[in-house]
């Protein structure tokens, strides 16, 4: 029996969501007095034996170049491969775009139950139920896995990272790598800027900001915090910002421990995509803004003469 | 090429949220159905472009779901789709559900298959990739962009910071998102027709539930903000530092 943790890498290095999935596999395997096990596929420079340090005791790796271009198909057979190999009961993915792809796959492939959007540890004392958001963050949904193999995957931002000393055993898996159907023709990775589904600090901004050419203010904050920048769906269907940007029910939901809002009053539909932040700010001139709310802190003032005194006042705090 | 849409229903983005029956459903009482969005904008819309652009194209519309999702798939009709088949079956489990969907795909033998990027009710993003695994086919998911050549697409898809464009052969299967195609109103002659369109009924083929829902709660209610002076911003940034300790 084993936890078996898929451990997603980006351009050869492990991302940070697949560090929460190993720290909460690792939880899982504890709770079910079993061993955490990890797959890799495709080459890569990191250490993968100091990934021991998150939880997990061995690595099961495909060092295969053709890997490093991801096809859900070709992958789905050699995880089902470390599946059997590893003798895993429960499977870990994160809910980002790699584990959406694969883990409802795993779970036809294997019959074996998925959860996807798990936010908690499961439940096991009777049976193997897990909590996951619905209704777009506005609920949450219990789900009671019914197979005798489980897949969960795990929303980003949403268990944290735990590191201990340890070291990983890594073995290769010796499963043949079939050739897959996609072949990728370009990879246009949007340059020097904090990727926004990753990120733990999120500015934001609304229609309350004008225009394009006003979005200094909003780079200038994000730039203090490190942070990647965001915008509601009016903006960016405007053309103000990248369609990329746009958060929210129909736009991209993300969790991260900071969201500050801008100029953007608050729509319930708005509110979907960054309701699951753990720290919400409002900056917006109307006090009736119903984005207040749902907020932590909040001002009530003209975004174009508060934000670059907020923008001075944290670069003295560093 | 003959294309499927699937389209699920969905409360309203605006319906309240709330569940009876020890909270074990969602109340449905006054709550407004759509398509869901993603659905209707983006799988839909690109369907009826790519015929558009290529009248031997064929677009028909899948749902699964009882009677009341009929008016779910006028809707969806009158934008546009030849026709509709509805598999009579109401189920939470994804697996049961892309079983229904990949039986109505081979058997009828579509090249190509869109979702949704995920159902705004449950949020399981599963459904397309699980239609695929099916199939046996592969599976594009999140795309932003479709365009198609021959037995040739050319997919662009979301990954974390950017985007990644692929060439893959039909047959496939594609969840939309933004990106894909603009929203479309529906016009007079698009309702008038839809009433007209072939809407079949199907029963649907056994599959058994792999996850049941146990159960669901509400999000316990925020404290309340914490209004600062527009004049002391330096407090809010105290603030997040020693109390909410996010920078
Ligand atoms: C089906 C559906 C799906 C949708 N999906 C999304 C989604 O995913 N994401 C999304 O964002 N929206 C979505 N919307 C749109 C949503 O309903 C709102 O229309 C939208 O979020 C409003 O954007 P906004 O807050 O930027 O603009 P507005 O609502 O116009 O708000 C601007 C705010 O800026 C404030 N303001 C103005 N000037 C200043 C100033 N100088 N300083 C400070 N504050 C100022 C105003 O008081 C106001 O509160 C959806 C709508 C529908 C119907
Ligand atoms: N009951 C259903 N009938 C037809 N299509 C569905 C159904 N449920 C989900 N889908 C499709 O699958 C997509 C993803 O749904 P989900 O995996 O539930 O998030 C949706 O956007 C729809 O296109």
């Amino acid at each position: 029996m084993s936890v078996l943790i898929f451990i997603d890498l980006a351009e050869g290095h492990v991302k940070k969501a697949s560090l929460e999935a190993i720290s909460y596999g690792a939880a899982i395997a504890e709770q079910l007095n079993t061993t955490a096990e990890g797959v890799v596929l495709g080459s890569t420079q990191e250490d993968l034996a100091a990934l021991g340090r998150y939880g997990v005791q061995k690595i099961h790796h495909v060092n295969n170049e053709t890997l490093n271009h991801f096809d859900a198909q070709v992958y789905t057979k050699l995880i089902a491969a470390a599946a059997t190999e590893s003798n895993a009961t429960v499977i870990i993915f994160s809910n980002n775009v790699d584990g959406k792809a694969i883990a409802p796959r795993l779970s036809v492939r294997l019959k074996a139950g998925l959860v996807a959007g798990a936010i908690a540890l499961p439940d096991t004392s009777n049976g193997f139920s897990v909590k996951k958001n619905v209704f777009s963050g506005k609920a949450f949904a219990t789900i009671k896995v019914n197979t005798p193999v489980k897949i969960i995957s795990l929303n980003p931002n949403a268990y944290k990272i735990s590191s201990t000393e340890a070291k990983a055993e890594v073995v290769k898996l010796n499963t043949p790598v079939e050739p897959g159907h996609i072949k990728i023709t370009a990879v246009n990775k949007i340059k020097g800027e904090v990727s926004l589904s990753e990120a733990e600090i999120v500015v934001s901004g609304g229609r309350g900001l004008k225009g394009p050419e006003n979005w200094g203010l909003v780079e200038d904050l994000a730039k203090s915090l490190h942070a990647a920048t965001a915008c509601s769906r009016p903006v960016a269907d405007s053309g103000w910002r990248p369609h990329h940007e746009h958060v929210g029910q129909t736009g991209l939901a993300i969790a991260p421990n900071l969201y500050i809002a801008i100029g953007i009053s608050g729509a319930i539909q708005h509110l979907a995509g960054v309701n699951r932040s753990k720290t919400i700010v409002v900056i917006n001139k109307d006090p009736e803004a119903p984005f207040f709310k749902a907020a932590d802190y909040g001002i009530v003032g003209d975004a174009f003469e508060v934000v670059p005194k907020i923008t001075e006042a944290i670069k003295q705090l560093k | 090429m003959k294309i499927l849409v699937c389209i699920s229903k969905t409360p309203d983005t605006t319906a309240k949220i709330a569940f009876t029956d020890n909270n074990t459903k969602f109340a449905e009482a006054g709550v407004q159905w759509i398509i869901n969005p993603y659905d209707e904008w983006y799988a839909l819309v690109r369907a009826i472009e790519l015929r558009e652009k290529d009248p031997d194209t064929i677009v028909h519309l899948v749902t699964v779901g009882g009677p009341d999702a009929d008016p779910i798939i006028r809707k969806a009709l009158a934008l546009g789709g030849e026709e509709a088949i509805r598999v009579n079956l109401q189920s939470q489990d994804s697996f049961v559900i892309a079983t229904q969907i990949a039986d109505v795909a081979k058997t009828d033998g579509y090249d190509l298959v869109f979702t949704g990027k995920e159902t705004i009710d449950y949020n399981g993003s599963s459904i397309g990739g699980m239609v695929a695994e099916l199939l046996d086919q592969p599976y594009v998911p999140l795309a932003i962009k479709f365009d198609i050549n021959g037995i040739t697409a050319t997919v662009t898809r979301e990954i974390e910071g950017g985007e990644e464009v692929c060439e893959v052969n039909l047959p496939l299967t594609v969840s939309c998102q933004k990106g894909m195609a603009e929203q479309r109103i529906p016009n007079m002659k698009g309702i008038m027709g839809a009433r007209t369109k072939p809407l079949t009924v199907r029963q649907p083929v056994a599959a058994e539930a792999l996850t049941t829902v146990a159960g669901f709660e509400l999000p316990p209610a925020k404290a309340g903000v914490k209004l600062i002076p527009a004049d002391n911003p330096a407090e809010l940034v105290r603030l997040l530092h020693e109390e909410a300790k996010v920078i």
